[in-house]
């Protein structure tokens, strides 16, 4: 007897696009596709008959004009006769400087803020514990204007560091080479002299010293059992060579101090308020999430884990940076990545006050001088757009490497 | 393939009904008001007052023009813009006109599509600096940190100015007025500049105006004025005759105290009895009816009432009428004949 249970040749019906659950998900696709091709076409139609109705066109032929408007803060040439294309390149670095010194800052006030926050010194875990509500919970705009504001009305001016009329200064330099006031702070800034490389060359090869001491002293306790002290040989190797090859080469290296000139200080390096208040609201806001992403991840390893480690008699600072932390990076890395871009993005509340970044230079100076609003945001958009992919792609590789190695 | 059909011609029925645009005119008609952009709050120009109430030299000829076009003076939304914002509003439709301290450029006028409709203050940018600094002119300013509210031409003279003189500045860009005022309060800026009819309003209300001068350097031509969008001339000429009808009535010697008494039977004087409807049919060559001029100049009172009960000498802003004074006294405050 044969079998009758032949499977029969598969026939495909049109309704097996909506009955069939191996089809219907495609279908609905399609069609989500086909609407939002639709609205989009729509929507373009839409802008570029207004725009012809209104007698305008898309162009961006105004890049090339002169901006004829000063920027504060530029980190490449730039003068009110550069083209509003260069405006936009230093509206770009000055949003790029924020968005990695922020960066930066809000790591670590996240990571110390998160771990504090485990600490079993009761005061110490409430504190960081009112920090995140604080600073989570109310918008960052806010937060930004209130540093900025505190900055302006509790440092002094630089004029309350004149004297005047035989009275000594209200205000007085720290050692006098740092300057804290309202419109910033002023410190020195090193200048570099002939023979200054060798001093840089060396202590660069001491940074790379440091990495291939470290790595010994891994090797020896992986290999041979050995451990090697790495905290203070770490610290001589990086500085000993570099202030050896300081005074050998006869001190090549100067300061250049900030003075009071006119209504300003002048010389040394300037950290502009407008841009140490944003940067600082900006860190300290996305540290408040950062620090929750890190302390969920610490908690996310099991207790055992530690008592694993601490049966094997590894020491508790060791097994925070062997056996937690590496562990818990796969858990922190993801949510950091969309704090890192939500700084990035809240970078563009800085004309709040007063820096100049791209949204202030293309999306604010240059639109408003040009009245070319579509082309201008249309740039912005891809400006922002191209930059968070860029964060996501580095912080995807770092990702990956810290990853669970599967093999 | 029916379903992309449909979606086609629903597309095309969209862009149709978006392409369609109708008189500025009767749209403010049909809506019983009239939305008029103003800035987000200058005193003596356009601010809200105690009890909410828009007063000011800008909201005078808004309220001017909603009398003309809608018979009440009070018809107006104002809405408050800043200078980022005001040029897109009135080229969205958000605003019917705008009467912001705007500067009449030549770009503005033909890049942006907008129309100028007529001047009613003319005004020069100048330097706002604490009297202690001991600054006596601007030339002196080398070096100094000078606030500027972004999205003006102000921004443009300055850079402008301190580069003919060769001299360096540091600006500090501000969105609004109030934060430009809190800022150089602070101390965060040694010079706030902007229109010198600005400087005067803001130094109005501060608590010891006395302590802050105004250099004498005036930098710029600022010929302000109400501005429509490019494309609807009929509108255009009701703005703008609005505006001409407030300035005839201070040469023609028409104010808010003499005017029942005038309107009521036509006088000697030809052209007061044309400008306010008594003679002459100029209200209807606008759409309008007769005595549309009547109604705006009793809005407020005439250019030169508007200007002393808001911005004159008696005011705490206290500014002298000198360019603004009727042409006949000296000024150039001048209206093309009603006729």
């Amino acid at each position: 007897m044969t079998s009758i249970n032949d499977p029969k040749p598969e026939s495909f019906q049109l309704s097996q696009l909506m009955n069939d659950t191996r089809y219907r998900s495609y279908t609905f696709q399609f069609i989500a596709l086909i609407v939002l091709f639709f609205l989009v076409g729509y929507l373009y139609l839409n802008l570029v008959e207004n725009l012809r109705t209104a007698g305008l066109d898309i162009s961006y032929e105004f890049l090339g004009e002169p901006a004829g408007y000063d920027i504060n803060q530029r980190l490449v040439e730039y003068n009110s006769q550069s083209s509003h294309w260069r405006a936009s390149v230093v509206g770009v670095l000055n949003t790029l400087l924020v968005a990695f010194v922020g960066c930066i800052l809000a790591t670590i006030f996240g990571v110390t803020a998160g771990v504090l926050r485990l600490s079993n010194n009761w005061i110490v875990a409430k504190l960081m514990a009112v920090y995140v509500e604080i600073f989570r919970n109310v918008p960052v705009l806010i937060w930004i204007l209130i540093i900025n504001a505190i900055f302006l009305i509790a440092l002094p001016q630089p004029k309350a560091f004149k004297s005047r009329g035989g009275n000594p200064p209200e205000a007085e330099m720290l050692w006098d080479s740092f300057a804290f006031t309202g419109r910033g702070i002023y410190a020195p800034k090193p200048v570099f002299e002939t023979g200054s490389w060798v001093v840089v060359a060396v202590f660069i090869l001491s940074i790379i010293g440091v990495f291939a001491y470290r790595r010994y002293a891994k090797f020896a306790l992986y290999n041979h059992g050995r451990d090697l002290p790495r905290g203070w040989p770490s610290i001589a190797i990086l500085f000993v060579p570099a202030i050896l090859a300081y005074f050998v080469m006869g001190s090549p290296i100067g300061l250049e101090y900030p003075q009071l000139k006119g209504f300003n200080f002048k010389g040394g390096i300037w950290a502009r308020g407008s841009f140490v208040a944003l940067t600082f609201a900006l860190a300290i806001y996305t540290g408040a999430f950062i620090a929750e992403n890190v302390r969920a991840g610490i908690l996310a390893i099991s207790k055992g884990q530690t008592e694993a480690a601490a049966a094997l008699g590894i020491r508790p600072g060791r097994i925070m940076s062997l056996v937690i932390l590496p562990q818990a990076l796969r858990v922190i890395i993801p949510p950091m990545i969309s704090n890192f871009l939500n700084l990035t993005k809240n970078s563009s509340l800085a004309i709040a006050v007063g820096y100049m970044d791209i949204t202030g230079t293309l999306g604010g100076i240059t639109l408003n001088q040009t009245g070319r609003a579509i082309e201008a945001i249309l740039l912005l958009m891809a400006f922002y757009l191209a930059i968070s992919l860029g964060i996501s792609a580095i912080m995807n590789v770092y990702n990956n490497s810290i990853k669970l190695k599967e093999r | 393939m029916k379903k992309s059909v449909i979606l086609g011609a629903l597309t095309v029925a969209g862009l149709a009904a978006s392409a369609a645009v109708a008189g500025t005119m009767d749209d403010v008609k049909a809506r019983g008001k009239l939305n008029c952009g103003v800035t987000t709050g200058l005193v003596g120009f356009a601010a809200p007052d105690a009890n909410g109430e828009w007063q000011g030299f800008d909201v005078g000829v808004c309220r001017a023009v909603a009398a003309a076009v809608l018979g009440d003076p009070k018809a107006v939304e104002f809405v408050p813009t800043t200078g980022k914002t005001r040029f897109t509003a009135l080229a969205s439709g958000e605003i019917d006109m705008l009467a912001r301290n705007t500067t009449w450029t030549f770009s503005r006028d033909v890049d942006l599509k907008f129309e100028f409709t007529g001047i009613n203050y003319y005004d020069g940018q100048g330097f706002m600096v604490p009297k202690d600094l001991g600054v006596g002119s601007a030339k002196d300013l080398d070096g100094a940190t000078v606030c500027i509210q972004t999205g003006t031409t102000t921004e443009l003279n300055l850079a402008d100015f301190f580069r003919s003189n060769n001299i360096s500045y540091e600006p500090v860009p501000i969105e609004t007025n109030a934060e430009a005022q809190q800022q150089y309060l602070a101390g965060a800026c040694d010079v706030y500049t902007t229109d010198a009819s600005g400087l005067a309003a803001t130094r109005a209300t501060f608590e010891d105006p006395s302590a802050h001068v105004v250099l004498p350097e005036i930098v710029s031509k600022e010929p302000l004025g109400p501005l429509v969008r490019h494309g609807d001339n009929d509108w255009g000429d009701v703005v703008r005759w609005s505006l001409n009808a407030l300035i005839a009535a201070e040469e023609l010697g028409v104010t808010s105290a003499n005017i029942a008494e005038l309107s009521a039977a036509p006088t000697n004087n030809p052209e007061v009895n044309r400008l306010l409807g008594t003679e002459g049919n100029l209200g209807e060559m606008l759409g309008l009816d007769a005595e549309w001029a009547k109604r705006a100049i009793m809005a407020g009172g005439n250019y030169g009432e508007l200007f002393e009960k808001n911005i004159g000498e008696n005011t705490p802003i206290g500014l002298a009428r000198g360019l603004n004074a009727q042409w006949k006294n000296g000024g150039l405050i001048y209206t093309p004949p009603f006729r």
